[in-house]
């Protein structure tokens, strides 16, 4: 899961260009938007894609993505029970 | 009808050119074909948050843009115009091979929504809060031209006070390996020094952003008179001379009044004849100056032969790397700017000396 987690943060450092942020700025459980890493609604629909294209995890609903873009310690136990690749 | 002075200036390019205190002083002399634009430090002027969707361009574009509004003290402007050949090509190309690799499934948004040719007058807007008239021309070798006559137009009829007029290009990997397929890039590396005498074909590419504030409104910091701008899709060689001599009699001026002509030679020996058929003939006791050995060649390059204009102009000296032949002039009270590329989209902007 640990693995999985540091995928995670290089991954979303490098889809988003997070050009400051390093995976050690990153925290399991720090909010991913708002007041936390700052992202905003573009930056959950490239997580979207990502969820489809890299785990074969389909949103049909984003709102789904309010609640499994939480933290990165709660994306990657979503992924982990629901990846098909 | 009003007149329309170039009253400031923002430049990014091959260049070390976005500090407005110094005017070519140290040449970055290269031996390339493709020549990427010096970067300022961009989280200088922009906040992280935003530039992390930026692609060069975007990023050269915003920054040119708030160093000539700061040059000309402004915190905004009435109209955002832009000019630009390829646009943002380097998210256009991302997007597309997204498609590509992808089987058309997988699509992000931010390099679709960063890849529009309007995109960098967009952010321009956006960082001000400007909700004036926008807007983005995109005609080859003639972008920044068009953008130039749609705000002198606009001042001279006082529908705006101040506009911010610019040329952007950023260099995608794609295309200039398309370009090199077909020629249009030199199969050699040239210096800087050696390009406009190569005798081979294609030419040095590179990008750039250059930003004026034009205004009716004459200030301290006036560089120069922008008097006329005219445009030709087409002007066939033997045609160019008279073109160029009914542009300057339009304007009450004949060739002896013209203190320096600034040419767009960018070493293709295909297409530089155009230019010596003026350098060689009817402006060949005219001081002579070209700026593309030292910015390169990309659609909006005009706008840096802009830049270097206004900065003679203000500066009243012609930087050695700039001069083409070796005839001085005491005063440069009057500047005549031609461009084409490829012998095709031919532009002539006619500059006066204003006393500040």
């Amino acid at each position: 899961m640990s693995e999985l987690r540091e995928e995670l943060k290089e991954k979303i450092i490098e889809q988003l260009n997070l050009e400051d942020v390093a995976v050690a700025d990153i925290a399991d459980d720090d909010s991913l938007f708002g007041d936390g890493l700052g992202l905003d609604s573009i930056d959950a629909l490239e997580l979207i894609v990502m969820l489809d294209k890299d785990y074969g995890i389909k949103l049909s609903d984003p709102k789904e993505g309010r609640k499994i873009f939480e933290s990165i310690g709660v994306m990657a136990d979503y992924i982990a029970e629901h990846r098909t690749k | 009808m009003k007149k329309v002075y170039i009253n400031s200036i923002g430049s990014i390019s091959a260049q070390k050119t976005f500090e407005n205190a110094s005017f070519l002083e140290t040449i970055a002399d290269y031996n390339d074909t493709v020549l990427p634009a010096i970067d300022p430090v961009y989280k200088d002027y922009i906040p992280p948050a935003a530039a992390r969707r930026m692609a060069k361009g975007i990023k050269m574009g915003v920054v040119a843009s708030k160093i000539a509004l700061a040059e000309a003290n402004l915190e905004n402007v009435d109209a955002v115009i832009t000019g630009t050949g390829m646009g943002c090509v380097v998210d256009s190309e991302k997007f597309v091979s997204a498609i590509i690799d992808n089987n058309e499934e997988y699509l992000t948004p931010t390099s679709f929504i960063q890849s529009t040719h309007n995109t960098v007058g967009g952010q321009i807007a956006l960082g001000l809060g400007c909700n004036g008239y926008n807007f983005t021309y995109v005609h080859a070798s003639i972008s920044f031209e068009s953008a130039l006559l749609d705000a002198k137009m606009q001042l001279e009829t006082e529908e705006a006070e101040n506009i911010l007029v610019g040329g952007v290009d950023e260099l995608g990997a794609h295309t200039v390996k398309i370009h090199r397929l077909i020629n249009h890039i030199k199969p050699e590396a040239v210096t800087s020094k050696t390009v406009l005498n190569s005798k081979t074909s294609g030419a040095v590419f590179s990008e750039g952003a250059n930003f004026f504030v034009l205004s009716n409104l004459r200030a301290a910091q006036t560089y120069a008179e922008l008097l006329d701008v005219k445009m030709f899709n087409t002007l066939e060689i033997r045609t160019l001379s008279k073109a160029v001599l009914t542009f300057l009699q339009v304007n009450g001026l004949f060739i002896s009044d013209v203190d320096l002509i600034i040419l767009g030679n960018n070493g293709d020996v295909a297409y530089d004849t155009y230019y010596h058929e003026l350098t060689d003939k009817v402006f060949a006791e005219t001081p002579q100056a070209t700026y593309k050995q030292l910015s390169g060649e990309f659609h909006t390059a005009s706008s840096f032969g802009l830049w270097m204009a206004s900065k003679i102009m203000k500066s009243q000296s012609v930087p050695e790397a700039a001069q083409l032949n070796t005839i001085q002039t005491s005063e440069v009270n009057t500047i005549l700017l031609y461009n084409q590329y490829r012998g095709e989209n031919h532009s002539l902007t006619l500059l006066r000396h204003v006393e500040v």
